[in-house]
């Protein structure tokens, strides 16, 4: 028999010193040839900055394998060196950055491909549950027009709020959680 | 199926039952600006996020298991253990898995240079804690009985003792922040952030139970707190029915 999850509760604005004790946002060592940067702003519903939230990232490595053992496709090798996973707080402008790779295409729903992709938890005090997105790449015209995902949201401005700008030293996210410009979110 | 239509617009119907917070609850008033409006999208099954990080982060200290240890002298308080099992959806011990937790000291105080409640710090207390689950999913802690504390949400609001949980689960989708709360507390009543989950059986899921076995004769009180996760395969959806 299945049982009721437990509630989610809010973060709150007190978690600092427990989970960002040390510098989780760096995914790969700054030297990494094909390092990135991915940075971005938290906004309210007021356009205001959120500078007490903490956002996470969780994605596949730069051939598409995650490292975890339900991904268990022996064809494709796991990097060693990478784990998928960050961690960064917003800094007083709203701010989180990563330093990371960009992961390749991974399967899809029905044998489809998704385009290279990101997942994204946002936590924040005001948030009583985390919110879920994701951060897809303005390289990828062509994967990203046939992404599963992508073409499962309907209102085209909404759609485009998940791809990343280039900023030529980095990609941008900015993730609105309310008001004009809204972020996709998405429930599981 | 991918975005819910019309009526059931996507983020309602689960908000509805109760069982989770809804995310604009405007008692608690920090959700007016933050909650997103826009109906949620129904995220398909993938490895994407039936996967998910192992540990989350580097290896857990030997010490991190205990708050009351992490400094030269005890903090002050009422010393307690807090146990418990980490549950899947499907009642699987989650093993090997990350709990991370934090909290106010007995005084109500956190070390956060934000805590602005006058309360006294304490030396010998951080209030910040970790450790993996065992064979059978089981997590166990010993710190301090957290205090009270204040907070400017409404005239005279007191946020109830609680300590603050976060577990990673088997994958991405278990992913799960929430607070433990303690049997008995006359504020939780009051509180907008554990009453924002409308079903009394799952408010009951957040509030430990006092337990005579993990007590520990002069030495301190026992509390047991189970949690249960999203499961890998369970769809949310039916288990709430
Ligand atoms: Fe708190």
């Amino acid at each position: 028999m299945s049982s009721v999850p437990t509630p989610s509760q809010t973060i709150g604005p007190f978690f600092h010193d427990a989970l960002l004790d040390k510098n989780y946002s760096e995914l790969v060592s700054p030297d990494h040839p094909e390092g990135i940067r991915i940075k971005g702003t938290v906004y309210d519903g007021a356009g205001e900055v959120v500078p007490d939230a903490m956002v996470e990232i969780w994605q596949a490595d730069t051939a598409g394998r995650y490292d975890h053992p339900t991904d268990d496709r022996e064809d494709i090798s796991l990097h060693e060196d990478f784990s998928g996973f960050g961690r960064s707080g917003t800094d007083a402008g709203g701010e989180f950055s990563f330093l990371t790779v960009k992961p390749g295409p991974v399967p899809g729903p029905d044998g489809k491909v998704q385009a290279p992709h990101v997942m994204v938890s946002v936590f924040a005090r005001g948030l009583l549950k985390r919110l879920v997105t994701r951060i897809y790449f303005p390289d990828e015209e062509v994967a990203n027009a046939v992404d599963p995902v992508l073409l499962s949201i309907e209102d085209p401005e909404l759609r485009g709020t998940l791809i990343a700008r280039d900023e030529g030293d980095a990609l941008r996210f900015d993730i609105h959680l309310q008001g004009d410009g809204q972020t996709a979110f998405f429930e599981f | 199926m991918a975005q819910r239509k019309g009526e059931e617009a996507a983020g309602h119907r689960r908000e509805d039952d109760g069982v989770q917070p809804p995310y604009l609850y405007p008692d608690y008033v920090a959700t007016r600006l933050r909650a997103p409006k826009k109906p949620l999208i129904i995220l398909p099954r993938t490895l994407s996020d039936t996967t998910g990080p192992a540990y989350g982060r580097g290896a857990v200290g030997d010490l991190d298991d205990d708050l009351t240890r992490q400094h030269s002298g005890e903090p002050l308080g009422e010393r307690i253990i807090v146990t418990g099992r980490v549950l899947d959806g499907d009642g699987r011990p989650v093993k090997s898995s990350l709990v991370e937790i934090w909290q106010a000291n007995a005084a109500g105080r956190y070390t956060h240079h934000l805590d602005q409640h006058p309360a006294p710090l304490d030396p010998n207390f951080s209030g910040a804690g970790r450790c993996l689950t065992d064979g059978e999913g089981r997590y166990r802690f010993v710190t301090v009985k957290p205090g009270a504390y204040p907070w400017k949400n409404h005239d005279n609001a007191w946020r109830p003792a609680h300590i603050h949980f976060s577990l990673f689960g088997p994958a991405f989708r278990s992913r799960l922040i929430t607070q433990m709360y303690f049997p008995g507390d006359p504020l939780l009543e009051h509180d907008p952030i554990c009453q924002s989950v409308r079903d009394p059986k799952s408010r009951q899921r957040m509030i430990s139970t006092f337990d005579l076995e993990t007590t520990q004769p002069e030495w301190a009180l026992g509390y047991t707190f189970d949690i249960v996760l999203e499961g890998r395969d369970a769809t949310p959806m039916e288990n709430h029915r």
